[in-house]
């Protein structure tokens, strides 16, 4: 053990302030501090995508960043991209699509593709697959979930398209 | 009365058997809402985990937990010496053998779980655990099981006598310490005469290497003892909470009826969390020593080193035939390796699962099947990963027998299928190794396949691709994989099928409430497989509620009616089946109160749909739900008030679900890559209750039979270290990897099921396996391969171009 230090951060948009061992994951900081339980962990070397959030405008494996790294940071998680009344498309596109069996690494999929969209709001398939190849399913064989983000784009660009002519186009990062 | 709507309407009203209806799962899913064991949090609630043993097989002399409880945040250390008293330091597992729940003086691999930290939080625990100070003495390590088979090293003191004699196991005498049992399925003496006098005769011998069903969530679970009403609870990962309740009850001598097992949400399972595990008893020892709630969770590395692996068969068949292709016996030896004990989950007379289904889906006269398991120095399990007990390696093993059978013959694999195919005529068939298959049409399945993907064209792209690569004009080889499967899935009758003494037959139970929605209970537990949406479907044709009015509730041992669980394609089979039941018996008593509305006899009312009309007078009708309320608020003379209903639900037979998959694909010679061009796979599951839902589970099979097939493996080295442990070398395919598939499906209801449907999730993984295996394979047979071990990753893929010369 080692001595804790003072942490400021903000998630889905509430100030948090905590005292923390440098060694506390950010998963950690989430799931057991904050009882934020969407994201989860799966396998704890970036490798499985499924406690995925969005940092600073990024998309993060929150099991491999320290929550000391997230200091004065703002971060989203999936509680924080829709409200039950006001599902953003993602959601119910992989519920209209069957993008989902388990759920297990829904929050972290839909997530990393709310990010994905912002990124390149009209992504190919190779696109999409690419830029989700970071984000690890055991149920689906990512067919329908492929088929949800497309569905998502589609709606969200044509609800976007009535009120703003050109899409931007930015190049997709690569997940790792 | 008039009706307002149309009759289609009605039926479309009800979301019942046959339409797509969305998933009510996926409403928390999709918000993060999900409530899996992670997330229950207790107050006060502590976190234990495992000190694991380093080596692989060595004795352990001592160990000092002093250090280990000074660690802020420790509360205690639990070793096998604190369990024997309980007479817990061993538990049985689910194959009649015994496991040690913490070392008991030895241990047998690595990773093996030697100490049980508890401690405040996770953080604690890790802390304490590198403090606890093991001394290991190593011993000879044995990872291969031939050799286990002849060596002086014995691994298990319990498996001889005083003299050293090997003793009898759970399933028969051993012939070797190291040795499990033999099972033997057919005759031998005829099988042997047929294939030394047959015209041609094929052999093979071939691994199916050693792997792990590696669901996203890991197991773990959490154990509270309220010791001021004497109630255990344990939530966990269980893919049958009922056995579980009832083992814990057995091994702990706590009553059944104080113990609450509740399987919440699970995050998959494919067959990883059928057995129980050490820590789920270490759980409960240290929920009752300290007071406290006690959290186990694994984390990836513990999962894939230590708890269920799959597989690890080595198979030698002959397969004879006449010179025209027909198939006149078929022989089989395996030699099983089970690890440090026998940890599959198998019904008690099938040490082998079902292993005796590797006749296929061929008529084939004569057939011998003997199994050896073996103990090796390496994790103990032997599970089914997405299959119903090993029909996944013996579909394997026929579907390569056919294609080396077919080199032998230089014939067509696909016409040497369709002469051997069983007839629709045949069936029911009993086949050479015991089993009855209930149903099939397997010629109209293949043609429509081979027609779908152009067979024939396709072969002629390919003998050309042959020419241009010889011509120096490509490098690219092509290969079509071919697969035709028949699993047996449903276990499964009561007079063949238990575990652990207990009859594999499922339940629900249905209570319908006043104003016409209801509530079922099934014995069975979804880990992703939609059951809240399924089984209401069923219900809603049977009972004519909407689905949407009906609530599926599973995994609760005090609320659900006792049943074996969910593996082996088995819910659908069994528990859907006693969900089919238990609505006839809702509909029968529905329509005494119906008639008693109606003013007319019982058998002058008839079901449609939604509702019970008089025969010849369909304007005279009662709703099912005004029947519901009725039910409530009537005193019907000879009726007793409510409407609910359970069934318990004995199969009379298994279900036989087949299909016809193929794979087409390109090969770089070079850098030993694999693009998968087109993949069809046409599925008959019987009756169809959610497309959408078959289709998802086809699509999520395939991509775990594309991982086996193509790159997963749990390896060792020669100390038996093991050198898959994380998501780094433990191949799961992403989004990048996987291509489209295609699906397609023919109906051939099962004859003896209430509703005719068969399963379908371990289908694809059962079909797929093969089919991409057969596909690398067939890219190479112009050049003289007959038969290389999967994974087919790229380097062993190389490795086979290379060996035949082809980057010379």
């Amino acid at each position: 053990m080692s001595k804790k230090t003072h942490i400021t951060l903000k998630v889905n948009g509430k100030s948090e302030e905590f005292l923390a061992e440098p060694r506390e994951l950010l998963i950690y900081t989430l799931r057991e501090r904050l009882n934020i339980t969407g994201p989860h962990i799966g396998c704890e070397t970036s490798h499985c995508g499924a406690c995925t959030v969005t940092v600073d405008g990024k998309s993060v494996k929150s099991c491999t960043m320290f929550a000391v790294q997230a200091e004065g940071a703002e971060i989203t998680t999936i509680e924080g991209i829709g409200t039950p009344d006001s599902l953003h498309p993602l959601q119910e596109a992989f519920k209209e699509h069957h993008g989902l069996q388990c759920g297990y690494c829904t929050p972290g999929m839909i997530t990393r593709a709310a990010k994905l969209l912002e990124e390149n709001p009209a992504p190919s398939e190779e696109e999409i697959r690419f830029g989700m190849a970071g984000n690890i399913c055991r149920c689906t064989g990512y067919q329908n979930i492929v088929k949800s983000i497309q569905a998502a784009a589609a709606e969200m660009n044509s609800s976007q398209s009535s009120s703003s002519e050109a899409v931007g186009h930015k190049t997709t990062e690569a997940a790792e | 009365m008039k009706d307002e709507i149309t009759r289609d309407e009605r039926i479309d009203n009800l979301k019942g058997m046959g339409c797509s209806r969305k998933r009510v799962e996926d409403a928390r899913f999709t918000q993060g809402k999900g409530n899996y064991v992670d997330d229950v949090k207790l107050d006060g609630m502590l976190f234990g985990d495992f000190v694991r043993s380093p080596y692989a097989h060595a004795r352990i002399t001592n160990i000092d937990s002093a250090a280990a409880l000074e660690v802020p945040g420790v509360l205690a250390v639990l070793t096998a010496k604190d369990l024997e008293p309980l007479g817990l330091h061993w538990m049985p597992t689910l194959a009649g053998d015994k496991q040690m729940v913490l070392a008991d003086g030895k241990v047998l691999f690595q990773g093996q779980e030697v100490a049980f930290v508890v401690a405040e939080d996770r953080y604690a625990a890790a802390d304490g655990i590198e403090a606890v100070e093991v001394d290991y003495e190593e011993l000879p390590v044995i990872v291969d099981p031939f050799e286990s088979l002849k060596s002086d090293v014995i691994l298990r003191e319990d498996t001889v006598d005083e003299n050293g004699r090997p003793t009898d196991g759970a399933h028969g005498p051993r012939n070797h310490p190291n040795h499990i049992f033999t099972w033997e399925a057919g005759d031998k003496a005829p099988t042997e005469e047929v294939l030394a006098n047959a015209e041609i005769v094929a052999e093979e011998s071939m691994y199916y290497h050693r792997t792990h069903p590696c669901p996203l969530e890991t197991c773990g679970c959490v154990a509270s003892m309220d010791k001021v009403n004497g109630k255990l609870t344990l939530w966990g990962t269980f893919q049958a909470p009922h056995a579980i309740r009832t083992i814990v009850s057995l091994i702990s001598g706590i009553e059944e009826h104080n113990i609450r097992v509740i399987s919440p949400d699970i995050g998959g399972g494919f067959g990883n969390k059928v057995g129980a595990y050490p820590g789920y008893v270490c759980s409960v020892v240290a929920s009752i020593v300290t007071g406290k709630p006690v959290k186990w969770i694994e984390d990836r590395m513990d999962n894939l080193m230590t708890t269920a692996f799959a597989r690890d068969y080595w198979m030698k068949g002959k397969i004879s035939a006449t010179k025209e292709g027909k198939i006149t016996g078929l022989h089989c030896h395996v030699t099983a390796d089970h690890g440090g004990f026998d940890a599959c989950a198998d019904p008690t007379k099938f040490p082998a699962g079902f292993m005796n289904i590797c006749t296929g889906s061929y008529d084939i006269p004569t057939a011998y099947l003997a199994v050896d398991g073996v103990y090796t120095n390496k994790a103990p399990g032997g599970v089914s990963y997405r299959c119903s007990f090993r029909v996944t390696e013996a579909v394997y093993f026929i579907e390569r027998m056919i294609e080396v059978l077919a080199i032998k013959l230089n014939m067509d694999a696909a016409e040497l299928r369709r002469i051997n195919f069983i007839k629709k005529e045949q069936f029911p068939y009993k086949a050479a190794l015991g089993w009855e298959y209930d149903s099939g049409d397997y010629h109209t399945a293949w043609d429509k396949a081979l027609k779908t993907v152009d067979y024939e064209g396709l072969r002629a792209e390919q003998a050309q691709r042959v020419e241009d690569f010889k011509a120096g004009k490509t490098r690219k080889l092509m290969g079509i994989g071919l697969s035709f499967f028949t699993e047996i899935v449903g276990a499964g009758p009561v007079k063949n099928c238990d575990i652990l003494g207990l009859g594999m037959f499922d339940s629900c139970e249905i209570r319908i409430h006043p104003t016409g929605s209801a509530i079922a209970r099934l014995g069975t537990i979804s880990q992703g497989q939609g059951h809240a949406t399924t089984f209401a479907q069923i219900l809603a044709s049977e009972i004519g509620l909407p689905a949407d009015s009906i609530t599926i509730e599973e995994g609760d041992t005090d609320t659900a009616p006792y049943g074996l669980g969910t593996y082996g394609s088995r819910s659908t089979p069994v528990a859907g089946a006693a969900t089919a039941m238990a609505g006839r018996k809702i509909r029968a008593k529905a329509q005494m109160i119906a008639a008693y509305l109606l003013e007319v006899h019982d058998n002058d009312v008839e079901f449609d749909v939604d509702r019970f009309v008089v025969k010849g007078a369909p304007e005279r009708f009662k709703t099912m739900k005004e029947v519901a309320f009725a039910a409530y608020n009537q005193a019907i003379p000879g009726i007793e008030p409510g409407l609910e209903a359970v069934s318990y639900y004995d199969p009379p037979n298994m279900t036989y679900p087949f299909g016809a998959y193929v794979c087409v694909m390109d090969i770089d010679v070079d850098t030993g890559v694999p693009d998968i061009r087109r993949f069809y796979a046409l599925d008959d599951c019987g009756t169809r209750i959610n497309p959408m839902i078959i289709e998802g589970q086809v699509h999520g099979g395939l991509t775990e039979a594309l991982a086996v097939a193509l790159g997963q493996e749990i390896a060792y080295d020669d100390m038996g270290n093991c050198k898959t442990g994380t998501l780094m070398d433990f191949f799961l395919p992403t989004a990048w990897e996987v291509p489209n598939y295609e699906t397609d499906y023919t109906v051939t209801p099962s004859p003896h099921h209430p509703i005719g449907a068969k399963g379908v999730g371990e289908s694809p993984h059962v079909g797929g396996v093969p089919c991409f295996s057969n596909a690398v394979q067939d890219a190479f047979r112009a050049f003289g391969n007959t038969h290389t071990n999967m994974p087919h990753d790229h380097w062993r893929i190389w490795k086979t171009a290379n060996e035949l010369g082809l980057h010379d």
